[in-house]
């Protein structure tokens, strides 16, 4: 079972070693990881894709490092979860067309267009890019690479949730 | 008024601003602007011939003063040297601050010489470490490194500083503040947790208080009585927290796991609620988890969050300082005793009384066979004051010495339980009574742990510094000898330490040290007499003894615990 958590940390040299050294040291799988800057210039966020049934022990372990402020384990439909991934497709001329066609479905941009191959890229939550990439298997993926999930928990107060709350 | 300063100054400043009165260390070329400046203080430098020994030294301190040890080490082999006692230090939370030194900043990543990535290496076996190449930021960060070190669940700190930084100048505008946004660790427990913990306890009918090494760190020895008394709940002590309750204590049980006694193994097997308070649940306690004290409900109080269900869930989790948190627990306790009676344990303390009758710690001195350890041990005791510090190696004689001496303080047993370091009890014990200077300290150490630091004998003697030493020599890797002949048929690859070990007697005295040996039962008691009368130097008595015998009882590593092996008849 997958668990995404978002891990604010002080924006200090070598908190993601730190990181990384702990998850190999308490023997914990990475599956994704993205880092990047926050809103506040002290402070760095991780979003983590973490496998296992250790959650509450990568959690605790999280805390134990100095430099982390805050762990938050993402509760799956409460958070937005996006990635990025770029994928090469095998496209001759052809199947061009009908490759173009399914892109268009998933709302990917055609970004760069060899002699034999498209690359898109796409955008979205983490299930739409499977959804893509089981398409474009049957043409034949040359490359992929993905960025790593990014996710924020929902605004508990946001107007559209609370039309949920009460629909 | 502007003033400037050097990093090393600022350093040794910030040193003397924690209370730090000794360093252990060895100099070299990266940190010596640190030792320029240490020169002229009012801190005490302890030159340690190995950086192992220098470590080890800051963690016996420690551990004999409850206050953080230091230690100095330059960059490179210096720091890595270090390695062992942060290791150490880490497993058994031992507040010790390292200070490294690095390479020149502008050299870091260019394989400079004597460069080593000390943070890089140190990370993983410390609780947090830092990289200064600012002299602005020496003072805060030493300043953080002793708030880490010695709150929450202690540990060992490393600061790296890069040779510019302590050699560099900088106007100064004195002490800075710490800001650690994300280090907060708890003292309290939640008011009610522990009035549930209260409530479990009192409808235990077989409860056991399960004391660990956190009672020693945080000085909670009067409260852990206390509770036990007003609770009326037996206590065993684990092998870090041996004298957290007197061994003489009607309710102690002694220690419990792997060479456990009996009778405190087995009350945790058949407990109906064990109350942890600062223990981790070690493998070498628990046997394997499957099988460990399968009846038990667990009440389990701990500084440290992530050691509260890593091995066991717990029914009743209480986050804080054992002291806050047993405080809590009597006031809480007294307050319920008020109008609610402690049940009857007498079925209970009736059965652990049987127990200890039917399965006491023995053993056999026969007058003209081999010397037993347990005997040269128990006559230690007997000869030394009350309140002696002992220290001691890894191996059978590490355990012999937890089994068979009654420790009646906290801070008077000193040793490696985690990490299970060779070589931990030679310096470990120079710290301890260089901490303690008015307190007799005595390493109980075994001939092959002896022989990986005996090199800190000289530091002992030339720093004067009158620790004692009994060497158990029997020749062989003891404990690996006993692990060969129970699982590896007799097979004694890589054990035996030849019979003509160096001449200990020759070595102490080559070392400065007074030196004595005894060969034959009757050589010990004189032996031992002559040894703890010298007192104008170190003193190494070394005692030749059976190089078959075994520790028991013994658990089988990852066995259950209802599995107690008495002795060599039950194999
Ligand atoms: C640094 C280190 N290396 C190896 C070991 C493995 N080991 C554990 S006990 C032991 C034997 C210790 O021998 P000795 O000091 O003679 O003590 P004895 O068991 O004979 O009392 C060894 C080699 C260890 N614990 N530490």
């Amino acid at each position: 079972m997958q668990h995404v958590i978002s891990v604010t940390v002080e924006n200090k040299p070598g908190v993601l070693a730190r990181i990384a050294s702990m998850f190999a040291r308490r023997d914990f799988n990475i599956h994704s990881l993205a880092v990047g800057p926050t809103e506040d210039p002290t402070r760095s966020r991780i979003t983590m894709v973490v496998d296992g049934p250790e959650m509450e022990q990568i959690v605790k372990q999280l805390y134990k490092l100095v430099h982390t402020i805050k762990v938050v384990e993402h509760t799956p439909g409460e958070a937005i979860e996006r990635e990025i991934m770029l994928v090469r497709v095998n496209a001759d001329t052809l199947r061009r067309g009908e490759i173009l066609e399914a892109a268009n479905i998933f709302e990917a941009k055609a970004v760069d267009v060899g002699a034999s191959t498209i690359t898109f890229e796409v955008v979205g939550e983490p299930a739409r890019l499977a959804d893509f990439l089981e398409i474009m298997r049957t043409y034949g993926i040359v490359a992929q690479v993905k960025s790593g999930r990014i996710a924020l928990a929902k605004d508990i107060k946001s107007p559209a949730r609370k039309q949920k709350k009460t629909a | 008024m502007s003033q400037t300063i050097t990093g090393a100054d600022i350093l040794i400043q910030a040193l003397e601003r924690e209370g730090v009165e000794v360093v252990f260390g060895v100099p070299g070329g990266a940190i010596l602007k640190a030792y320029d400046s240490i020169f002229d203080s009012g801190i005490r430098h302890v030159l340690a011939r190995h950086e192992q020994g220098a470590g080890h030294m800051a963690s016996g301190y420690a551990h004999a003063t409850g206050t953080t040890g230091v230690a100095f080490a330059t960059s490179g082999p210096g720091a890595t040297n270090l390695i062992t006692p942060l290791a150490d230090a880490y497993m058994d939370s031992i507040p010790v601050v390292a200070i490294t030194a690095q390479v020149a900043s502008a050299s870091i990543g260019l394989d400079a010489f004597q460069e080593a990535h000390t943070w890089g290496i140190s990370m993983p076996v410390t609780k947090h470490n830092y990289l200064v190449t600012d002299t602005s930021e020496i003072s805060s960060t030493v300043h953080e490194a002793f708030h880490i070190a010695a709150t929450g669940r202690p540990g060992p700190v490393l600061v790296d500083i890069t040779k510019d930084a302590l050699a560099g100048s900088i106007a100064w505008s004195g002490p800075s503040e710490i800001h650690l946004p994300g280090y907060k660790p708890s003292v309290k427990g939640h008011p009610k947790q522990v009035n549930a913990a209260i409530d479990m306890i009192l409808a235990s009918e077989r409860p056991v208080l399960y004391a660990g090494g956190g009672i020693i760190r945080s000085e909670a020895s009067e409260e852990l009585r206390t509770f036990a008394e007003q609770q009326h709940l037996p206590v065993v002590t684990t092998l870090m927290a041996r004298g957290a309750i007197p061994d003489s204590h009607e309710l102690t049980l002694g220690m419990p796991g792997m060479h456990g006694s009996y009778t405190a193994s087995t009350s945790m097997q058949k407990a109906d609620l064990l109350i942890a308070v600062g223990a981790r649940f070690d493998d070498r306690v628990t046997g394997d988890p499957q099988f460990f004290a399968p009846d038990a409900r667990i009440i389990h109080v701990d500084v440290d969050p992530a050691e509260i269900g890593k091995i066991r869930t717990p029914d009743i989790p209480i986050v804080g300082d054992a002291k806050s948190v047993l405080t809590q627990l009597i006031d809480s306790g007294a307050t319920a005793l008020a109008h609610r009676p402690l049940p009857d344990r007498t079925p209970w303390f009736d059965q652990l009384a049987a127990w200890q009758r039917d399965y006491p710690l023995t053993y056999d001195q026969d007058p003209d066979g081999p010397i037993q350890q347990q005997y040269v041990i128990d006559e230690l005791a007997k000869h030394s004051p009350p309140g002696t510090i002992v220290v001691a190696g890894v191996g059978q004689h590490q355990m012999w010495a937890s089994q068979f001496w009654g420790f009646e303080e906290p801070k008077t047993w000193i040793n490696s339980g985690g990490l299970g370091t060779m070589g931990y009890a030679v310096p470990a014990a120079i710290g301890a009574q260089q901490g303690r200077p008015d307190t007799m300290v005595l390493a109980i150490d075994g001939d092959g742990c002896f022989q990986m630091t005996f090199q800190e004998l000289i530091t002992a003697a030339v720093e004067g510094i009158p620790v004692k030493i009994a060497v158990m020599n029997n020749a062989n890797l003891g404990m690996v000898r006993q692990w060969q002949r129970l699982f590896y048929n007799e097979r004694y690859a890589g054990s035996e330490l030849s019979a003509t070990n160096p001449d200990v007697v020759m070595l102490a005295e080559a070392m400065g040290c007074a030196g004595f040996r005894a060969e034959h039962p009757d050589d010990v008691v004189p032996t031992i007499e002559k040894g703890l009368a010298v007192d104008d130097r170190p003193v190494v008595m070394e005692f030749v003894c059976d190089p078959d015998a075994m520790v028991f009882p013994m658990i089988k590593a990852g066995g259950s615990n209802d599995v107690i092996i008495m002795g060599p008849e039950d194999l």
